[in-house]
């Protein structure tokens, strides 16, 4: 097992630069997520790290080894792909061998390791069994089992569980939770679905145009996001945002919006332009009648403990998280306040969070 | 109404009107097959009696005729002979003539198959690997060199075949297998590519990476993980290659006169006594069309696997 870095990691496919100029390091046995929406290059960074992309410009580290320009073949890592390309052709015992045959292993060690992996994957009852024959769920642990017979450096999966349905998700999610709690191996998992991300990570990369713009642990990535992007990603659904058309200063500690003065947690840096964001999630905003930005209740969805109520109001759409037991009906006027300080300042220029007390 | 089956389903009447159609089909095509066969088990009179018979007595001469040269003799020399050693001899001396020896028919029948099955491996091997490249790889002018691959097939292949001719005699692959090999290799190679790379296009190449990835080199991985998965396609154009290099005649006519001769020139020359030896003509065409039979019939278990193989792929 080995820690991955890679240094100033870039690439171009033509014109289109699918990664620019990245830099991560995903510590030894860490189960590190990248995230994003399609097309955002998490998957070419993936691809580049196994080798079979080979980057434009930049380094990428195994352990202490560069590797950016060796074969897929010479890395030690093993790839999990989303359509599990498991060889037709093959039962599944030949499946899970396949790595191990060509690197000359004793075929009475092969059999031990295919068992032992299969043993752990709980597929020992199929091993015979033709690859059309099983269930999305068995190929998906073959997949995995073939990953794990060859102990490699690093494992790299590429949304394993995307083709899976809702229900069979989650237990995956779960099981492969527990197996990389107990191999311990170098994890890059890579998949445009924030929840399983925030389930299954240690830290998380959160991608967008081809650039990392945030990697941290999942509770930061959530609360404290780095970027207007990243806020609106993460979270479901995602922050709220107002323009607020003045520049914030340092020491500043509210600001005006559309004539309502709301408090901010005080500023540590001051923007850089005149328009900026107003940011806050959901769950930090309360519905009330007789305080707040005035609007009328456009939506309500119920998420079970949660109810998601969308108002109209003249800044726009806000979206309100709150508790179950909150009974509006559609249309009706009501007025929308913060519940706590947990508000971030967006420079409306870079698009960065700006430093205040809340987020340093 | 009956609600048993589902709608799309044909009718248990239009089953049956298929199944009628395509039998009558089916006995309408085999009525020269059958015949030929007949024949090739005639003697020399019923097979050119007439009205023609249906019902007859078994015999292998046609076979005896087709391996084996003979020469009339007097009564008085045959008389004077031994007596003869087995069945053949008997109904070649039956027939007031002795054995002089084997005949061409075995050496131009294993010409067909060296000449046959070894531009048919070639044609799919190279085909193979041509495809595969044109399939994965970033070809400069792709699509053009795939349009001049096909291009060759434009014009019928004997419109080429003075110029063939004449190259052939200057380079020595006149009347040689590998001239024979390597010419109907071309001919079939561009059917090889287009039909292989279809299929190479359809196998998703997370296959190849994921053995890449497993440790092998590109090279294994199109062997151990592409090919077997392409057995389909394989199959298919193994097929097609056979047949028309089995067949051919107008090249082998021209090219071939004695070492690489192969059956289709030699078949209609086995002339009997005072005409064609229908017989022998019929054997001949029996044993000529048993090769390929076998070889679809083996291969059509690939063909039919393929089709299942490619619906539970995802």
């Amino acid at each position: 097992m080995s820690q991955i870095k890679i240094v100033n990691l870039q690439k171009s496919f033509g014109d289109f630069t699918a990664v620019k100029n990245s830099n991560l390091t995903i510590n030894d046995k860490e189960f590190f997520v990248l995230l994003g929406p399609s097309g955002c290059g998490k998957t070419t960074t993936l691809r580049m790290i196994a080798g079979l992309e080979l980057p434009t410009s930049g380094e990428i580290y195994l352990g202490d080894e560069e590797v950016g320009m060796l074969r897929a073949s010479e890395r030690d890592i093993a790839f999990v792909f989303q359509l599990f390309a498991l060889y037709p052709h093959m039962n599944v015992r030949n499946n899970l061998s396949f790595p191990l045959k060509m690197q000359g292993y004793k075929k009475s060690d092969i059999k031990n390791r295919v068992e032992e992996a299969a043993k752990l994957l709980r597929i020992d009852h199929i091993l015979n069994s033709n690859i059309s024959s099983l269930s999305g769920g068995d190929r998906q642990r073959v997949a995995l089992g073939r990953a794990l017979v060859r102990r490699p450096k690093a494992f790299l999966m590429d949304e394993p569980l995307g083709t899976l349905d809702a229900e069979f998700r989650e237990l995956m999610c779960l099981e492969l939770k527990k197996l990389h709690l107990d191999i311990g191996a170098t994890t890059v998992y890579v998949t445009h679905d924030q929840l399983e991300a925030m389930s299954l990570a240690d830290r998380i990369a959160v991608m967008d145009g081809g650039e990392i713009l945030q990697a941290d642990e999942p509770n930061i990535i959530y609360n404290k996001p780095k970027t207007k992007f990243v806020a609106s990603f993460i979270g479901s659904p995602g922050m709220n945002f107002f323009e607020v058309n003045e520049g914030i200063s340092k020491d500043q500690s509210f600001v005006n919006i559309e004539g309502a003065k709301f408090d901010i947690p005080k500023q540590l840096e001051e923007s850089k332009g005149s328009k900026n964001f107003f940011g806050i999630r959901p769950e930090n905003l309360t519905l009330n009648n007789n305080e707040g930005l005035k609007g009328s209740v456009f939506g309500v969805e119920y998420l079970g403990s949660r109810k998601i109520i969308t108002v109209k109001t003249s800044l726009g759409e806000i979206k309100v998280k709150t508790d179950i037991s909150i009974n509006v009906k559609l249309n009706e006027n009501v007025q929308v306040k913060p519940l706590n300080n947990n508000i971030i300042i967006f420079d409306g220029q870079t698009d960065k969070s700006l430093n205040s007390e809340f987020i340093k | 109404m009956d609600t048993s089956r589902s709608y799309l389903e044909p009718s248990s009447f239009s089953k049956k009107m298929a199944a009628a159609i395509i039998i009558v089909y089916a006995v309408i095509t085999l009525i020269p097959i059958s015949w030929m066969v007949m024949t090739s088990f005639k003697n020399v009179d019923s097979a050119i009696s007439y009205p023609p018979e249906v019902l007859f007595e078994p015999s292998l001469e046609g076979y005896v005729n087709l391996f084996t040269n003979r020469s009339r003799q007097s009564q008085e020399y045959l008389d004077s002979l031994p007596p003869p050693e087995n069945w053949y001899e008997e109904l070649v001396r039956s027939r007031e003539m002795v054995i002089t020896g084997p005949s061409k028919f075995l050496g131009r029948y294993s010409n067909s198959m060296i000449i046959g099955f070894g531009s048919t491996f070639a044609s799919v091997f190279l085909g193979a690997l041509a495809a595969y490249a044109f399939s994965r790889f970033r070809v400069p002018l792709k699509d053009d060199l795939l349009f001049f691959i096909l291009s060759t097939r434009m014009f019928p292949p004997i419109a080429v075949a003075v110029p063939i001719f004449i190259m052939y005699r200057k380079l020595g692959l006149g009347d040689t297998h590998l001239g024979m090999i390597i010419l109907y290799t071309v001919v079939n190679l561009s059917l090889a590519v287009w039909l292989l790379k279809g299929f190479m296009d359809e196998i998703p190449k997370e296959y190849e990476e994921a053995a890449m990835i497993d440790g092998y080199s590109r090279l294994q991985a199109f062997f151990k993980v592409v090919l077997p998965q392409a057995m389909t396609g394989i199959a298919a154009t193994a097929i097609f290659c056979m047949i028309f290099s089995w067949n051919e005649y107008a090249f082998a006519v021209l090219l071939t006169q004695f070492n690489a001769q192969t059956a289709p020139p030699f078949i209609p020359t086995i002339i009997g006594e005072g005409g064609l030896d229908w017989p022998a003509i019929g054997a001949g065409t029996t044993l000529f069309l048993l090769p390929v039979m076998i070889f679809t019939i083996i291969l059509r278990k690939h063909l039919l696997r393929g089709i299942t193989f490619g619906a539970v792929r995802k």
